[in-house]
């Protein structure tokens, strides 16, 4: 397999660190805001942070949302990264009810206010947080978690989470407050992390690396 | 508890990197993209440049920097200093930067807060307070200009003001502290934690790691900003980590991460 990789720019901020954190393992980086160069992409970056009706609206406003969906659905692998991860599901109740790509069915939904023992929670959850498996640590290899350690630390920032209604969509989780948050979900060709890789140290570019490697 | 991050703080005077006291009497150190780097190898929890002299507009510029640091650099990083507008704040994004860090700006028009919060998430609006202690101990102020104007506002007030901006986060300097080595405020870092629910980076004071500690079990503070004691290696994050984890305290595992890399 090559090494080309195309990052989608819809507006949505920091471009340049994915960009970067791929050109880190010598890829060929394009950024894209058109169909044709969707369709024509090897391996897709859905990027973003912000906030979840907006982004769906920019890629709206560039008639990107058939173009993701149509190179989805003919097996070539695509990440979503934070905002991008959960705008692969259903639905998000941020700001109100907005519909996603629905690549992977679920919702997305608020974090938790409150921890375990019920005390607030600080809401953003903004840090580094360790990642564990779902199910098993096995699920992982083949995936762009390979080579990850279970607890190994990402960063995180995020508001929201991904809710997959298929249980076996869900890849790994970490635990905020003491309670279970969704980290990476994965569908056949489909992967989506809450935590950013290209922020995440010497582990997030593994993660970026095994993408690419896909 | 959650992980507490550690944030080394950068204040730049493109190109260089300097220090001062009280954000006062500068002095050049070297090269601020170099430090950073050497950072990010030690394993810093992010990066924040400060740019004390506010160069945005002028040919050498804190962005070229930022741009020059995300090559090398694969964690977060905030810049802060001379941001005044959404487009401000755009052009530090495009730039690399993960997060902008505002004070005079938001003090002189607070809805500027909510307005870049709705362009670009509440994640990457941190409100940069400075806070001066009042002569007669009844609380803090909130300062501007490297801590030189007043502003007429209570810290605590303005911290909660700004969380119900939009803010995502809050850097609170001590200006008092600032540069000195010797502890950090932690009766001003608590009484802003206990008031909001976003989380505060302390800043100003660090002399050595029970410094660090102290603030984080008392104030109960999300991350803390350290600089002349990295900059000047009196604290190495290796240690600071190994002791704080001893201490009970949940950081970083970067341990596991050398050992993976």
């Amino acid at each position: 397999m090559n090494n080309k990789v195309t990052i989608i720019d819809y507006g949505a901020g920091n471009l340049l660190s994915v960009r970067r954190a791929f050109e880190h393992f010598g890829a060929q980086v394009t950024i894209a805001d058109t169909h044709s160069a969707i369709d024509a992409a090897d391996r897709l970056v859905l990027p973003g942070v912000g906030a979840f009706g907006k982004g769906m609206e920019q890629l709206q406003k560039r008639r990107l949302i058939w173009a993701i969906q149509g190179f989805a659905t003919l097996g070539r692998p695509l990440l979503g990264i934070c905002l991008g991860m959960q705008m692969l599901l259903e639905e998000s109740e941020e700001f109100g009810t907005h519909a996603g790509l629905g690549l992977i069915p679920g919702r997305v939904v608020a974090l938790p206010k409150q921890d375990k023992e019920g005390k607030p929670l600080c809401i953003p959850h903004i840090g580094w947080n360790g990642v564990l498996p779902l199910h098993t640590l096995s699920d992982w290899q083949k995936t762009a978690l390979e080579g990850t350690k279970e607890g190994e630390n990402f960063y995180f920032v995020h508001s929201f989470q991904a809710q997959p209604t298929d249980p076996t969509h869900g890849l790994a989780h970490c635990l905020y407050g003491g309670l279970p948050v969704c980290a990476v979900i994965h569908r056949d060709n489909l992967t989506g992390c809450q935590f950013h890789p290209e922020k995440s140290g010497k582990s997030g570019l593994r993660v970026i690396q095994k993408f690419l490697q896909s | 508890m959650n992980t507490v991050r550690f944030i080394a703080r950068l204040d730049v005077k493109a190109p260089y990197l300097v220090k001062g006291v009280q954000l006062e009497g500068l002095r050049q150190l070297g090269d601020p993209h170099r430090f950073a780097c050497d950072y990010y190898e030690q394993g810093i929890d992010e990066i924040l440049y400060m740019d004390i002299v506010a160069s945005l507009y002028d040919r050498s510029n804190i962005l070229d920097l930022v741009e020059k640091t995300t090559q090398n650099v694969f964690v977060p990083l905030t810049v802060g200093g001379g941001l005044r507008t959404v487009a401000d704040v755009a052009r530090a994004l495009q730039s690399g930067a993960d997060k902008v860090a505002i004070n005079t700006a938001a003090i002189k028009r607070p809805e500027l807060i909510t307005e870049v919060a709705n362009h670009f998430g509440s994640q990457c609006m941190v409100v940069s307070i400075e806070a001066k202690r009042n002569t007669d101990s009844t609380g803090w102020q909130a300062y501007y200009d490297n801590g030189r104007e007043p502003t007429g506002k209570d810290v605590v007030a303005w911290a909660k003001q700004a969380a119900d901006l939009g803010a995502g986060e809050i850097l609170l300097t001590s200006v008092d502290r600032e540069g000195l080595g010797k502890g950090m405020d932690v009766a001003l870092v608590a009484a802003v934690t206990e008031q909001l629910s976003i989380p505060v980076i302390a800043s100003g004071g660090v002399g050595r790691v029970e410094d660090v500690f102290t603030v984080i079990e008392q104030a109960h503070v999300q991350a803390v900003a350290m600089a002349h004691v990295l900059h000047y290696g009196k604290i190495e994050l290796e240690n600071l980590r190994r002791r704080a984890k001893e201490r009970g305290i949940s950081v970083r595992q970067w341990q596991e991460i050398n050992e993976a890399s």
